[in-house]
């Protein structure tokens, strides 16, 4: 049978305001344990919750960047359940009313854009952090991240493969980045997704019964796992089981999904308005506000260097990957109007791939846009060859002769020898001292031209430009 | 001096004839004294109340002093204070200290008054006779087999037996008021918001507000202006203007509308206790007030709401009560749950437990719809019914509780009999309305008897004003409980 993969992404990601959602307290990351817990955050006996102005703006950032209905008035809610990270024994959260409802995001697999639906984005707080090791049979609570902003965005079932699941990820990864509301560090939890995976047999229309996998905090795991969890599904179902309703965690260490709890195990989590925080209402006039100061959104700006810059669907929706690298590329652009695809080619090989290499992100690229741009000029001049400019470039990624593009290349003598009258010269020495070669193309055997060209390259020490050389050596090989 | 009334204290304190020292030490040793009869302190902490008296003293001599600059207020356990232990009347808090001010307590340490000390209370404000406290029930001043009512039953007890001037209280659906009258006593609760719900250990987050219980109607109007005031820190919180309560107390009430709303005048109160009210009224004809009957439809569904909604938000709040940061731990457990299970089966007394099931089975999968739901519909049923009779009317009467106070032990076996003693006064809770206890005379064995005010919202100047002109031709609020003197 054919099986039809159904995924649904919920992702927790961390607002970047400076203080927690209900109280005045840091939620700067890796400080001391329970250093940054106030009294709210400890819930001691009396203290209320206070709303985080920051937090709500950023939550409508998303709703307006994802086209969603704004809910004003929207609730939060108590979600009850017992645990020692959760200081008051409810988390507050929103239920029936959340801020964001509605809206979309497109993804680009390949050539191919495909839409998913969100239901719903609300706000919530964090819980604490238990700490099972460092004490001896007993467990340690760090209440540091305890009421930290999170911003839940629910996806519809809307994506068939792992790898629209991590398309989907990554573009929303990009989004919230891109508008400023998360710094999207996955390795300090700042962006967190759960994958509800079930499986149907092609052609089906209804949902199969679903497992929530927690705990993917890499792309690579959220992808992984969803497979996992697929397999894991088709092989149960095609042995004629089924498959029960539960809550997963994944483990990357043996690449698997475990059973957590199931859904009859899971808590009646008692929602109920929260009656320390009246409904919020949202003035129309605020998210005006907020909607003219969004800066244009990834998903505008990669049609318009597709349509503008007549840049490929891949290359486009790289460099709107991220704010910085879309900036990087128009600035050099300004610079060299009319080479979009050259600048492209080079942002996304050169600089990108040294930035990788030396883990570090393109803010903090030692080679501006103006002097990449620089660099550039020089190839699409014929100054230089593509591969005299990668040794420039080279040189001034490592800070050399004040990264001066021009003065690199008269430097390490890269200037091309575009000199017709020069190369013909060399062309004519090379054809006379190798008569065999001549004689072979001439007698059909096409490699002897390319050991030609290698030969006038060689005698020009690389810098003859190879165009030209190919030119000149066929026009004196015809007569 | 133990009898005097806010205002002349103040004048005292002013004019250097007694300074804040000598009188707090004066309401301590009476403390020392009685209080062993009444238990209407949980906690006394001379210490602590001396130094806020010498530090009092300084601000009178700077003549920076503010009305009730040291004077002695007893504020109810239900209130942080820092370096005070604060119990909420409960094994659970018995241990606790608070390491903050509540607003209500900063803004009485920011005058300079002085907190003489924490009264005793139901165990986290859920009675009605103060029985259901850790520390042991709070006899009513006027005979001490009864009950002084609740759950502020310490501070109605306190201020009746003359132990403090003034004392702060708090009222989810009549936790002021009828203590008040039960003890013979002044009380009010003002409009839901007004007063800083900050650092009062909630009970019932949407009804809970705190409000003083003193003497007199005079005596509220001071303690209000103090209490009352936006605080950022509660969400719930009003953003007003601060008033002058005792702006309108003067005013003549010729022309003024009194509703009574024909449900709390029908079964249910007791003889006694009607013939107190008939008689009030009698009063306020006589100084020129008219009687208009209205009606309530509703009213009669409040106990029942409120016995839905009160325990569905209790059982929410007091899930920080775990024995994990603070509080009651059970001594030893096998596992986390068994830890949760022991501190909170021995840290809460049978109410609170009694409660929390309840607060718990209405908020359950497949009986909220039927239970909170529709509660909260009702809820704003009864708020309009005040909303429409408010249009024919400027203030409501009837009695605060259906009975004069009854015997310690009466009720304790029979929660609904005890959730009746709040028929008159959890509707104006539900529906977030100022309300007041004056006392208007005695019933059977002699003990007090309540009226009940209702007024609109942000009213609580001209219920003050009503309460006073009463006052100003009645003494029942200056008589004195047998061996206080």
């Amino acid at each position: 049978m054919q099986w039809e993969i159904v995924i649904g992404i919920e992702t927790h990601a961390q607002l970047t305001t400076q203080s927690k959602i209900f109280s005045g307290s840091s939620i700067a990351y890796g400080a001391k344990p329970n250093t940054q817990a106030n009294t709210v955050d400890l819930a001691l006996p009396g203290v209320l919750p206070v709303l985080n102005k920051g937090a709500v703006e950023r939550a409508i950032k998303l709703g307006l960047s994802v086209g969603a209905k704004i809910n004003s008035p929207s609730i939060f809610a108590r979600k009850n359940y017992f645990y020692p990270d959760l200081p008051k024994g409810y988390q507050i959260s929103q239920y029936e009313l959340p801020i964001v409802e509605g809206g979309c995001i497109k993804i680009q697999t390949g050539e191919t854009e495909k839409t998913i639906h969100l239901t719903r984005a609300h706000l919530e707080e964090d819980a604490g952090k238990s700490l099972h090791e460092d004490f001896q049979g007993m467990s340690g609570i760090d209440l540091n991240r305890a009421g930290t902003p999170l911003l839940e965005i629910v996806t519809e079932p809307d994506m068939r493969s792992s790898t629209e699941a991590v398309v989907y990820a990554k573009t929303l990864h990009s989004l919230v980045r891109w508008i400023g509301i998360c710094d999207g560090n996955m390795q300090e939890g700042s962006f967190r997704c759960d994958a509800n995976v079930s499986v149907r047999p092609k052609g089906s229309e209804t949902l199969g019964t679903r497992c929530e996998i927690k705990n993917l905090n890499s792309f690579r795991f959220l992808e992984k796992a969803i497979d996992f969890e697929a397999r894991r599904q088709i092989e149960i179902l095609e042995d004629g089981g089924s498959i029960r309703q539960e809550t997963r965690l994944y483990d990357a260490n043996k690449d698997e999904t475990r059973s957590m709890r199931s859904k009859e195990d899971a808590n009646d989590y008692r929602y109920f308005p929260d009656p320390d925080l009246l409904p919020l209402e949202i003035a129309e006039s605020w998210v005006n506000q907020l909607n003219d100061a969004l800066p244009e959104l990834p998903e505008a700006r990669r049609s318009r260097y597709m349509t503008d810059f007549g840049l490929s669907a891949y290359d486009a929706t790289v460099l709107t990957s991220a704010r910085e690298i879309a900036e990087y590329f128009e600035n050099t652009l300004e610079r060299l109007p009319g080479q979009a695809k050259l600048c492209a080619n080079w942002i996304m090989g050169e600089i990108s791939g040294r930035l990788n290499k030396d883990d570090t992100e393109i803010t903090a690229c030692p080679i501006s846009p103006t002097q990449l741009a620089a660099l550039l000029s020089r190839i699409s001049d014929g100054t230089i060859s593509g591969k005299a400019a990668k040794i420039v470039f080279e040189s001034m990624w490592n800070g050399e002769l004040d990264q001066n593009a021009d003065a690199i290349i008269e430097a390490k003598g890269l200037k091309q020898i575009s000199d017709d009258g020069a190369i013909e010269k060399m062309v004519d020495e090379v054809l006379a001292a190798n008569a065999q070669q001549v004689a072979d193309y001439r007698n059909g055997k096409e490699k002897a031209f390319n050991s030609l060209v290698g030969q006038v390259m060689k005698a020009t020490k690389g810098k003859a430009n190879p165009m030209q050389v190919n030119e000149i050596l066929k026009k004196k090989l015809q007569t | 001096m133990f009898n005097a009334s806010l205002k002349q204290l103040s004048t005292q304190l002013a004019e250097r004839k007694i300074s804040s020292v000598e009188l707090t030490k004066e309401f301590l040793q009476r403390i020392k004294t009685l209080n062993a009869e009444y238990n209407a302190f949980i906690t006394v902490n001379e210490a602590l109340s001396l130094a806020q008296a010498q530090n009092a003293d300084q601000i009178i001599a700077a003549g920076q002093a503010n009305k009730l600059t040291g004077i002695p207020i007893a504020q109810k356990d239900i209130f942080c204070a820092k370096d005070w232990l604060t119990t909420c009347g409960s094994k659970m808090l018995s241990n606790f200290v608070s390491p903050y001010d509540a607003g209500v307590i900063e803004r009485f340490n920011q005058i300079g008054a002085v907190n003489i000390g924490k009264t005793n209370m139901d165990e986290f404000a859920m009675g009605s006779s103060n029985e259901t406290s850790f520390y042991g029930p709070v006899r009513n001043p006027w005979d001490v087999a009864a009950v002084p009512g609740g759950s502020s039953g310490g501070s109605a007890s306190a201020v009746a037996a003359r132990l403090a001037p003034a004392a702060t209280g708090t009222d989810t659906g009549g936790s002021i008021r009828q203590p008040a009258a039960l003890c013979g006593i002044s009380g009010i609760k003002p409009t839901y918001g007004l007063v800083s719900r900050y650092g009062m250990i909630a009970f019932a987050s949407s009804l809970d507000q705190g409000g003083p219980m003193a003497k007199s109607a005079e005596d509220l109007a001071l303690m209000l202006g103090v209490m009352t005031g936006f605080d950022a820190r509660d969400s719930t919180s009003l953003q007003r203007d601060s008033e002058d309560y005792t702006r309108d107390l003067e005013k003549p009430l010729s022309g003024l509308r009194i509703g009574l709303p024909k449900e709390y005048f029908a079964k249910g109160m007791s003889k006694d206790v009607e013939c107190a009210v008939e008689q009030a009224l009698d009063e306020y004809r006589k100084l020129g007030a008219e009687m208009v009957e209205v009606s309530l439809p509703n009213s009669q569904l409040s106990i029942p709401v409120y016995y839905v909604l009160a325990p569905a938000e209790a059982s929410s709040n007091l899930s920080r009560f775990d024995g994990v940061r603070y509080g009651h731990r059970a001594k030893s457990y096998d596992d986390l749950n068994d830890m949760y299970r022991k501190s909170r089966a021995e840290g809460f007394g049978a109410e609170v437990k009694r409660r929390i099931l309840i607060g718990t089975y209405v908020l359950s999968h497949g009986y909220y719809d039927a239970y909170y739901i529709k509660a909260q519909k009702v809820r704003r049923l009864i708020t309009q019914d005040f909303v429409d009779a408010f249009k024919q009317c400027d203030i409501m009467m009837g009695p605060t509780s259906p009975t004069v106070a009854f015997n310690i032990g009466e009720k304790s076996s029979d929660p609904i009999q005890m959730y009746l003693s709040d028929i008159y006064t959890s509707a104006a809770s539900l529906a977030g309305l100022p309300g007041m206890s004056v006392p208007i005379g005695f019933g059977d064995k002699n003990r007090p008897v309540g009226l009940h005010i209702i007024g609109n919202y942000f009213k609580e100047a001209q219920m003050l004003n009503v309460a006073h002109q009463y006052q100003l031709v009645t003494d029942w609020h200056q008589r004195l409980p047998t061996g206080i003197d």
